[in-house]
């Protein structure tokens, strides 16, 4: 695979960026990526942000997995009865 | 860790193999490829496959750079360090590969090779800034995601004029790989390939996007869906796939949409496609040569190209005869299928592609899940 | 004051001195070296006999256990320690978990030619604190001295000496089916925080490392007078190593629960940076406890009594299995093996 994380970052130096991930922080480059402001989560592999994180997406991708979840459980408590 | 944690919830998990279950038609059976070795990871490591039904079977794809790099290309790295004096940087993974004649990275090292292991292809040149009087080597492997870390590195080689860098590039690409699996020669020899469809590289994907899969949804009708490398990803993805294959669907879905658009990161697209091309062909370990599925450093750049820089020349390496990657890797055999697995081949001793890295099929069989086989 | 600055003897320059070839040469200046620096950090009643070995009563009643640890370490210093207390705390575990008290340590030094005499001093300050605090001496030692390039700056190789009474028996080959599986504390934070430190992977993480001398936490254990089978300190390897060790030498298989396993969020956060399990990142004041099933609680209930057991958990259970499988219920509600570590732990982009 190609391991990468979501980081959020918490400053930036030019094409430096350093984010943190549950207090543990890095400095990495954005030379992959325009656009990235504080605040930011990016993805980041072998010290660079490949893409930035879209928070409304995730939300929507959590969502769905419990929609489809308690549909599911719905269905087979129905299929209990 | 924020967008880790939450995709690893063990309650949201049952529900969706609740409805995995519910899904899946319990007279058919479905066989889907997770290409990437960090989907193999997933399931392996957080037990995924023991949430899915009997009827759903996950077939370990070739998608681990380590696994897939050619014994020949770890000898060239090899030989750099040790006959041309080279200093050679590499990322931690390739250390332990074994190559030709006993040898690895590791034992290279212990036998006086200057090898060390770097975090970032910018590392490498700050080695090589560091040690002027040394040529410094960064042994590239990976595929579309650790390719333009690459580039961005030889680029800043050259805007700093540094002579003594080069890199030995060993970058492949997803696309071709995937295309191999479905038609190569080998899969006549072996049958027919049961795949029902893909589970599509995640951070590969943030590179290249979607839309490179589109071929194969239409030309051989599979569907895919591109996920991220959480277990829940994972799981969505299974759900998705088993719905295309229910309604008779084959598109490209994208559940990993909080990463992943159609158009990909252009940025990064051109930088590699400024600095590399493709090359006629390429071996990959259990696939043999594959046509356009690997990169070399543009003539532009050719003075960072450690294969023009250095007489060392690609060897081709055979395969153990008994070793059956190649038809685990297309998903004809399982791992306990090779008479080699567990026995010869193990993770401390691999012989093939499979159980090099723990992403490979086989070595991530021993490692998590061997305790079935002896149910 | 000593024999040597009686004899006109410039006293060593700690601040700008550098270790040489003479430091090890068994002339004046290792004397001097010694007197100065180890005899005066170290100082202990058998230490003052002055001679090539220390004299010792022999303890009455129990079994002696004695234990060797060698020392190396890069960097030589990092947050929460440095090699000088670790070389202290790593051997007193290794007598401890024995079941034995800690009596005695010797210290043997191999320096490289070069390294800085203040250095040598931090360290050998920090070993005599953690003998100091733990109470157990240094009571012989040995110095030799490596050309430059033959050696890591310093390597520390210590030895201890402890008694364990008659009748208590702790052994790698006495876990029990239905046994509970203790940890005394956080995993992996000695191993991520030395990988934080080196420079190559340009990290920087509030994470400390847990070194620490166990003995008091063992007999706060052993005192609740729970029926502890089995004690070990899960060094290189981390957790999973040690349970796969014990495992195979009780011929018993493991059940892990995911769910159950303390790790500081720092921790977990570089673990997965760097691609690594904190499953199998070393620890250095931490307790592996196989304890009977009834006594568990109260087991649990001793350790985070104890300070340095604070966020003890337990973790899963010992059961039948002719295969000698540790197994793990991931948190996500599956099942895997904790096998056996394979090669080192390096950290991997892929």
């Amino acid at each position: 695979m190609c391991l990468a994380l979501p980081c959020k970052v918490v400053a930036i130096d030019g094409e430096t960026a350093t984010i943190d991930v549950s207090g543990m922080k890095k400095d990495i480059s954005l030379a992959l990526l325009d656009d990235v402001a504080v605040g930011d989560y990016v993805i980041v592999h072998v010290g660079y942000a490949l893409t930035k994180l879209d928070p409304d997406e995730a939300e929507k991708t959590l969502a769905l997995f419990a929609e489809m979840g308690e549909q599911a459980m719905a269905e087979a408590a129905r299929e209990i009865h | 860790m924020k967008y880790i944690d939450e995709f690893r919830d063990g309650d949201l998990a049952r529900g969706l193999s609740a409805a995995i279950r519910q899904a899946a038609v319990p007279a058919r059976s479905y066989h889907f490829m997770e290409f990437c070795g960090g989907h193999t990871h997933a399931i392996s490591r957080y037990g995924v496959a023991d949430l899915l039904p009997d009827n759903v079977r996950m077939i370990h794809g070739p998608g681990c750079p380590v696994c897939v790099l050619p014994v020949g290309r770890v000898d060239m790295a090899i030989r750099l360090a040790l006959d041309c004096g080279v200093t050679l940087c590499t990322y931690g993974d390739t250390l332990r590969v074994p190559a030709s004649d006993s040898l690895s990275l590791m034992k290279a090292k212990a036998r006086g090779g200057d090898i060390r292991m770097v975090y970032s292809s910018a590392d490498a040149l700050k080695v090589a800034q560091a040690n002027p009087e040394k040529q410094v080597v960064f042994f590239a492997i990976g595929f579309e995601t650790t390719t333009p870390p690459t580039a961005v590195a030889i680029k800043q080689a050259q805007a700093l004029g540094l002579k003594n860098f080069s890199v030995l590039c060993c970058h492949v690409l997803t696309p071709s790989a995937i295309s191999t699996i479905l038609e190569s020669p080998e899969v006549r020899q072996w049958g027919t390939v049961p795949l029902d469809g893909f589970i599509g590289p995640a951070h590969v994907s943030t590179i290249i996007g979607s839309q490179p899969y589109e071929f194969f949804a239409e030309e051989y009708r599979k569907p895919v869906v591109i996920a991220g490398f959480e277990p829940l990803d994972v799981m969505q993805a299974i759900l998705m796939l088993v719905k295309q294959v229910n309604e008779g669907r084959a598109v490209v879905e994208n559940e990993f949409s909080r990463a992943v658009t159609r158009e990909g990161n252009v940025k990064a697209q051109n930088l590699v496609a400024e600095v590399f091309e493709l090359r006629r062909q390429f071996e990959w370990r259990g696939l043999n040569v594959v046509p356009y599925s690997g990169l070399k450093i543009r003539k532009e750049f050719a003075e960072f190209d450690a294969e023009q820089r250095f007489p060392v020349a690609y060897v081709s390496v055979a395969d153990n005869r008994a070793c059956e990657c190649g038809a685990i890797l297309r998903g004809v055999k399982k791992p306990q299928d090779c008479k080699l697995f567990g026995t010869v081949c193990t993770p401390e001793n691999p012989v093939g592609s499979c159980m090099v890295s723990s992403e490979g099929a086989c070595a991530a069989h021993y490692t998590y899940g061997r305790y079935k086989d002896f149910q | 004051m000593s024999e040597v600055k009686r004899g006109y003897v410039r006293p060593l320059d700690i601040r700008h001195g550098r270790i040489d070839l003479s430091h090890g040469s068994g002339g004046r200046a290792m004397a001097q070296l010694i007197e100065e620096l180890f005899a005066a950090a170290f100082d202990n009643e058998f230490l003052r006999q002055g001679n090539d070995g220390a004299t010792l009563p022999v303890p009455a009643g129990g079994r002696l256990v004695m234990a060797a640890d060698a020392h190396v370490v890069s960097p030589l210093f990092f947050p929460g320690g440095d090699i000088g207390c670790l070389s202290v705390h790593g051997t007193i575990n290794d007598v401890a978990v024995m079941g034995a008290k800690p009596l005695w340590l010797s210290a043997s030094f191999i320096l490289e030619e070069g390294f800085p005499l203040a250095d040598l001093k931090r360290i050998v300050e920090s070993m005599a604190s953690a003998a100091k605090d733990a109470g157990v001496p240094i009571v012989t030692g040995d110095t030799k001295v490596v050309e430059q390039g033959k050696g890591d700056g310093v390597f520390i190789t210590t030895t201890g000496v402890g008694v364990v009474p008659d009748g208590r028996e702790l052994s790698g080959d006495r876990a029990r089916p239905g046994d509970a599986i203790l940890v005394s504390g956080t995993l992996g934070d000695h191993g991520m925080a030395i990988m934080a430190e080196r420079e190559s992977l340009g990290f920087s993480a509030p994470i400390e490392s847990d070194t620490a001398a166990l003995h008091g936490l063992i007999e706060a254990l052993l005192a609740s007078g729970a029926d502890v089978r089995v004690l070990r300190d899960p060094t290189r390897g981390g957790l999973a190593t040690t349970l796969n060790e014990i495992a195979r030498q009780s011929k018993v298989g493991m059940m892990l629960q995911e769910k159950s396993l303390p790790v500081n969020p720092e921790v977990a956060a570089a673990c997965e940076f760097l691609g690594l399990d904190p499953l199998y990142v070393a620890n250095e004041g931490k307790l592996v406890v196989i304890v009977a099933p009834e006594d568990a609680e109260q087991a649990l209930a001793a350790l985070r009594a104890h300070p340095l057991g604070a966020r003890a958990a337990a973790v899963g259970t010992v059961h039948e299995d002719p295969h000698h499988f540790v197994q793990m219920t991931t948190a996500f509600g599956g099942k895997r093996i904790v096998d056996w570590l394979t090669g080192e732990q390096l950290p991997r982009i892929c």
